[in-house]
């Protein structure tokens, strides 16, 4: 047991669960109702689940399929994608114009996903081919997507904000009649499993990591790194239509500047969160989904004790940024030292590394 | 100050005068201003009219003299290999607690810039703590000072208002006119070209921070740890603190980018400011900093500024009036510069020339 926990200390997932436990603990201590999940009948008649869990695990479905490209792309390239959620919006309306234009069957959905997904990754690797042939800066090449995503979305909505509506697309945006868990959260189960098992039982995964730890050595070994940049980021396209296409049905219209906005910048902060180094390398895919759901857990629990919407930026910026410096090594480093000086009357040693 | 010798050894110009390769710097800043003139001139001559007004050259400076201030603070930090994306929400914090500060609780016009100054310089300070001595990820923790400064934006206030106060609208209303160059107006009336204060504290700002990069041994640091840490800190460099100061400054620049839109604007509003980081971003790569670190200047960034504003005037000019046009030339402009740089940047390491 204590071996275990040892292990666990050690393990890269250590911070992440702590966070999730702290998040959790305080939401114990604060209300106990918080964590109630009661069987309600939704308008449409179906039994569904719901309660605050429910909406944090269905809240943070983008935001988690999202996590798991960008940790990705973090490992491949160094850097990171800004443009999601500007390439998320363009994938969107994409998926919107599509459905616009024939009668809403499951066929026409899977029609427009397959369309969405194209562009999204044709989008993604443009950013993907300046990465890996001109060797920019993955934030760089992706600022120029993310000053023009958005305006190129309106240009393809034409400058309104269409809605589409149609009981198919509520099954996918809420809940397939009879199934009471909200549909978001079986999609992100299913997709994360599908990569579980890709990274499982292909080189993919660790191709990846070789070509973010070094990618000269990686060459070396026989691994083309430019593929293995332009593979993630054409990972990255197929999320981000996934999440694109999830927030359509959910809230059933598109508006190119309100759909997924600052999303990017989240889905960095789970990747960070999840203890992966945002310098590339090594990564660990659940610790950055969980670095998802402590973020949308942060959000719901603001929200539950009545912060209002655009304050709740401030209280989640401080939770994060204290997250981090626990995780911090220097922090850890000096951690350790004191707990050996207080109980085993070490000396303590301060070390200067750079 | 540094010697000779050091200086060479940063800029990596050897010492030989002749026939050597430019710096990296060097060659950016040129092909930037270059660039930025031929623009000019392509507009003065294809558009005319309110290109050949110096009024509306100006304007430029008037416009943006907040965005010139916050770029040169991005520019120093991107020398340095790191990147300050909370600069925007810094300027929206400092708008609306000023303009609180002015408004409901009557303060004057000094304590509204000293409070502009110490917002800047705290989180400038908090943020190059935690990045240069608890070695956070700089992108992170300034990322969570942005959502900070967003949020806390609006927990001072959350209507937007405009500033009554007479001292500061004198002040504000304030313009330098510069004499000798000016425009004739439709009744034949010769008008001056004004401008408003902050850009000549825009101007003074640039200046100073190009001296500090060349000539003190702070600046010189800077290059040094942004181009390669390890070297630096082998050279007896401290790594930290130069870093620790790169964020001060970027914090305390944002402070006076800050004030200096409010003396734009003269207006408190929780959107003040979106996007500002990323438009300073684009000027600093614009104008030749490499957000790899190393390889930049403030006087480039100036212009960068200039062509991304220059640009949107030609797409405007042109008719294209749809507001979103303005951000895919933007982003069009971006990708240029970006592909060029990197094709300059890989011909020259071929042909063995550092940076």
């Amino acid at each position: 047991m204590i071996k275990a926990l040892k292990k666990l200390s050690n393990s890269q997932l250590a911070i992440p669960l702590f966070a999730l436990f702290l998040v959790i603990v305080f939401n114990l201590v604060r209300d106990l109702s918080f964590f109630s999940i009661s069987i309600t009948t939704n308008n449409y008649g179906n039994t569904v689940l719901s309660g605050n869990i429910i909406s944090i695990l269905n809240g943070a479905s983008e935001l988690a399929v999202l996590a798991i490209a960008m940790t990705l792309v973090t490992s491949a390239t160094k850097g990171q994608d800004i443009s999601v959620g500007a390439v998320a919006a363009i994938a969107g309306s994409v998926f919107v114009s599509v459905l616009r234009g024939n009668d809403i069957t499951l066929s026409v959905i899977l029609l427009a996903f397959v369309t969405a997904c194209i562009v999204a990754v044709l989008f993604a690797l443009f950013t993907g081919m300046m990465v890996a042939f001109f060797n920019i800066q993955p934030m760089i090449a992706s600022l120029i997507l993310f000053t023009a995503g958005r305006p190129i979305a309106y240009w393809i909505n034409g400058g309104a904000t269409p809605t589409v509506e149609s009981p198919l697309l509520g099954y996918i945006g809420s809940f397939i009649p009879g199934i009471p868990i909200p549909t978001p959260i079986l999609i992100v189960i299913v997709f994360g499993l599908l990569v579980t098992l890709a990274l499982r039982f292909t080189n993919l995964g660790l191709y990846i990591q070789s070509v973010g730890i070094n990618e000269r050595a990686a060459r070396l070994n026989g691994i083309n790194p430019m593929l293995m940049k332009l593979i993630s980021f054409m990972i990255l396209g197929v999320c981000v239509a996934i999440a694109g296409s999830i927030n359509v049905c959910r809230i059933g219209l598109i508006n190119h500047e309100t759909i997924l906005i600052d999303i990017e910048m989240d889905a960095i902060l789970a990747v960070a969160i999840g203890g992966n180094a945002l310098s590339g390398g090594k990564f660990k895919l659940s610790g950055s989904v969980i670095g998802a759901y402590i973020i949308q857990a942060l959000t719901i629990t603001l929200y539950a004790m009545k912060v209002s919407s655009t304050a709740v930026k401030a209280y989640k910026a401080i939770v994060i940024i204290a997250i981090v410096v626990i995780g911090s090594p220097v922090v850890q480093k000096y951690a350790l030292q004191l707990r050996d000086k207080l109980f085993y009357n070490k000396p303590m040693k301060i070390t200067e590394n750079n | 100050m540094a010697s000779k010798k050091d200086r060479n050894l940063f800029a990596g110009t050897p010492g030989k005068k002749q026939k050597e390769p430019i710096s990296s710097t060097t060659l950016l800043l040129t092909i930037t201003i270059f660039a930025f003139i031929a623009m000019y001139l392509a507009a003065m001559i294809i558009w005319g009219g309110g290109f050949t007004n110096p009024q509306q050259f100006f304007d430029i400076f008037n416009n943006n003299a907040y965005l010139i201030v916050i770029s040169c603070g991005l520019t120093v930090v991107m020398i340095a290999a790191g990147i300050d994306i909370s600069v925007g929400g810094m300027i929206a914090l400092v708008t609306m607690t000023c303009v609180v500060f002015l408004e409901a609780h009557g303060g004057s016009v000094f304590g509204s810039i000293f409070l502009a100054l110490a917002i800047g310089l705290g989180m400038g300070v908090i943020q190059g703590f935690l990045i240069s001595y608890l070695q956070i990820q700089p992108f992170i923790v300034t990322l969570g000072g942005m959502f900070f400064a967003k949020g806390m934006t609006t927990i001072v206030s959350n209507t937007p208002r405009t500033i009554t106060t007479e001292a500061f609208l004198a002040f504000k209303n304030f313009r330098i006119v510069i004499p000798g160059i000016g425009s004739y107006g439709k009744s034949g009336n010769y008008i001056p070209v004004r401008v408003e204060p902050g850009v000549l504290i825009a101007i003074v700002i640039v200046i100073a921070i190009w001296v500090v990069c060349r000539w003190t041994r702070f600046g010189r640091n800077l290059y040094a740890v942004g181009g390669n840490s390890q070297s630096a800190l082998m050279l007896g460099i401290n790594v930290k603190r130069t870093k620790f100061y790169s964020y001060v400054l970027s914090g305390l620049l944002a402070g006076i980018g800050g004030y200096i839109y409010l003396l734009h604007t003269g207006a408190g509003n929780a959107s003040n400011a979106t996007a500002a980081e990323i438009q300073a971003i684009a000027s600093s790569i614009i104008g030749g900093t490499l957000l790899t670190g190393g390889v930049g200047s403030v006087i480039g960034t100036l212009f960068g500024v200039l062509s991304l504003k220059t640009i949107s005037n030609i797409v405007i000019a042109s008719g294209l009036r749809e507001p979103y046009w303005q951000s895919i030339t933007t982003g069009l402009m971006l990708c240029f510069f970006i592909l060029l740089q990197s094709v300059i940047l890989t011909l020259r390491k071929r042909k063995g020339v550092s940076s």
